[in-house]
């Protein structure tokens, strides 16, 4: 188990101060101006050498990110924008650092803007987290007051943090879409290339980056890559925050080193699975987006972006939705299913359309109430929505179908014989209206 | 996706402008934004015109954001119909927004929407009290707090039936209940306490 002192929220719980005091205990803006007299390319090349992968969900190096910045200014502004629009089902974790380590966030946003040359960042928070986003503006005026930040500052790199948030719409955690929406329009994904490298927020080079990412920058600063590196392994390096909700005896947050196997992970910290771990269904690694495994590949699962990928799912956000065998998991999916009708931004006709689509037959194949052939039928559909949309949000609603059909068919299947068996009062056909 | 309008035109005020205090914070919110980029600044702009007028966006609201921001009335529309958290027509003073995602149906959301049913009615339906309405809103990003509701701007964590309609009938009696987990827990600590960081703060 990862050690505590390996651990960077030291404050996940809310226990101690959230304030400039209490965040500088714990070890931030120590040393900051030193991080950044070693130069933009310097910290670049650390955060490249630690191995961190973006925290987010699509796991982008981090420091190759950050190289693809223009390293001269053309005249345009550079802008540093997070994404702090946390609203995958079953991730919860932006959430504590916003308002229990925000001095953590406050810092690496400082540093990672100094090391893309961006003299502005902006913080897009999800509309629903209201007292969030005013304990983050908390923090950010104490370090504009201690001159941590802002104009003239201490640490001789000019860097103004403006908090933003959103209305509700899941899109806009694609970072196009945010940019669509931090310029006041509707969050409609753009087309890439260009990349918001070159054509980002303003027409100008911007990179998004996640909450966790850049609150772990500090750390692996001060640390050195090669501390963050030696946890976790090669490829699938650092500590992660893991979300485990759903059926385990005692859901929670909690940060462990990235790979920990998930069985470790779910008997450790969240009290094991309700009924034990021979009563575990199937689990969700990553966030509603990613494909369910099936119990029987849960065991050895190292929980990080290569062994997710092994079962042919992904670490996502490494937010573990459990379910255990009381689970109606076809009810489930639909209801994940039905998460994607609402949140499309509805720009591109496979998503639109198909996702709505999706949800009806899942829904009627929750109860039984559907034919053998819709099953391939449904399998064609998730495959004709994933790749042809704008953004990839497109496959993260075609994914756990897929999954579910790869992994419980049959399940499918004895719910449509068992109807079938059954006499039913079915209503009498009408035409649709 | 989901078709918003406005509602009817009986139930819209004749005008709409922001207090003295709300345009100052305005002033202040539109100059975070380079010059020229004042339109990004139209949803908080928006989301504060909701709140002044009572936690719904009447249309007048909608354009006098749009003229405040030098932008045309139709591009304030479509944000105020695209993002979910505006509501165009008005709802109860307190309003719950009942997370219904999977992580929360896998915790017991639809007992609580049962709850709301009995006691508010079916969804955005207010209270002949004016009291309350209720929505199904889709994940809020407190699930190891599953089941949760918003109530206004707070989290109420770690629902079941009984603590819910305490926390209603709190509401009711014009007592604001504590919000967070309505178990015993720190926050999203295990229940029985959490099994890292035991030592001191600083290691």
């Amino acid at each position: 188990m990862l050690a505590d002192k390996d651990r960077i929220f030291r404050n996940l719980y809310g226990i101690y101060d959230w304030g400039l005091e209490g965040a500088r205990r714990r070890g931030a803006w120590d040393g900051t101006k030193a991080i950044l007299e070693k130069g933009r390319d310097a910290i670049v090349d650390e955060v490249k050498k630690s191995g961190q992968r973006g925290r987010g969900g699509a796991g982008f190096p981090t420091g190759l990110k950050w190289s693809f910045m223009p390293k001269q200014s053309e005249g345009r502004p550079h802008y540093l924008v997070i994404n702090a629009d946390e609203s995958e089902p079953g991730t919860c974790k932006d959430r504590e650092v916003m308002r229990h380590d925000p001095h953590l966030l406050v810092e690496g946003c400082l540093i990672a803007g100094f090391a893309m040359g961006a003299n502005t960042g902006y913080i897009y928070v999800r509309g629903e987290f209201i007292r969030e986003r005013e304990r983050l503006q908390a923090a950010i005026d104490q370090a504009y007051e201690a001159k941590l930040i802002g104009k003239n500052n201490v640490h001789g790199w000019d860097f103004d943090l403006h908090v933003h948030h959103g209305a509700g719409a899941y899109i806009c955690g694609e970072e196009t879409a945010l940019l669509e929406s931090l310029e006041g329009k509707k969050g409609l994904p753009r087309l890439k290339p260009p990349f918001p490298a070159n054509v980002g927020l303003y027409g100008c080079p911007t990179t998004v980056n996640n909450v966790e990412t850049i609150a772990q920058v500090p750390d692996i600063m001060r640390r050195g890559a090669g501390w963050f590196a030696s946890i976790g392994r090669p490829n699938n390096t650092g500590t992660k925050l893991y979300c485990i909700s759903g059926h385990v005896q005692r859901m929670c947050n909690v940060e462990e080193a990235m790979g920990i196997p998930l069985r470790e992970l779910i008997e450790k910290h969240a009290g094991g699975v309700r009924g034990g771990w021979d009563n575990l269904l199937a689990v969700i690694p990553g966030g509603s987006s990613m494909p369910l495994v099936p119990a029987a590949l849960c065991e050895p699962l190292p929980m990080d972006f290569d062994g997710c990928a092994s079962v042919k799912s992904a670490l996502g956000t490494a937010a573990v939705i459990v379910m255990d065998k009381s689970a109606d998991i076809v009810r489930a999916m639909a209801r994940i299913a039905y998460f994607y009708k609402h949140e499309s931004c509805g720009q591109c006709t496979p998503c639109r359309e198909g996702v709505g689509w999706m949800w009806r037959v899942l829904t009627r194949m929750a109860e039984g109430r559907a034919e053998k052939r819709e099953i391939d039928q449904l399998f064609e559909v998730s495959k004709q929505i994933e790749g042809h949309t704008i953004c990839a949000f497109g496959d993260g609603a075609a994914w756990p179908v897929q999954g579910l059909l790869r992994h419980f068919r049959g399940e499918i299947e004895r719910r449509i014989d068992e109807y079938t068996a059954n006499p039913h009062p079915d209503p009498m056909r009408v035409a649709a209206e | 996706m989901s078709v918003r309008r406005l509602a009817p035109a009986d139930l819209q005020p004749k005008a709409f402008a922001f207090s003295a205090e709300n345009l100052a914070w305005a002033e202040h919110e539109m100059r975070k934004y380079p010059p020229g980029r004042q339109a990004s600044a139209v949803i908080p702009l928006l989301w504060r015109a909701q709140v002044q007028a009572g936690g719904w966006l009447p249309e007048p609201a909608i354009r006098y954001v749009a003229d405040l921001l030098g932008i045309a009335h139709i591009r304030a529309l479509e944000i105020a119909t695209f993002y979910t958290m505006f509501s165009l027509e008005p709802r109860g003073k307190f309003l719950v927004q009942l997370c219904g995602t999977t992580p929360c149906m896998l915790r017991g959301s639809e007992d609580l929407k049962k709850v709301c049913k009995r006691r508010i009615g079916e969804e955005h339906h207010v209270t002949a009290d004016g009291k309350f309405s209720w929505i199904e809103v889709e994940c809020l990003g407190a699930c190891v707090n599953a089941p949760m509701a918003q109530i206004n701007e707070d989290y109420y964590e770690d629902l079941t039936p009984a603590n819910f309609e305490q926390i209603l009938d709190a509401f009711a009696a014009g007592r604001k209940p504590r919000p967070g987990p309505q178990v015993d827990r720190q926050l999203s600590a295990p229940i029985g306490g959490p099994t890292t960081l035991l030592g001191p703060e600083k290691s």
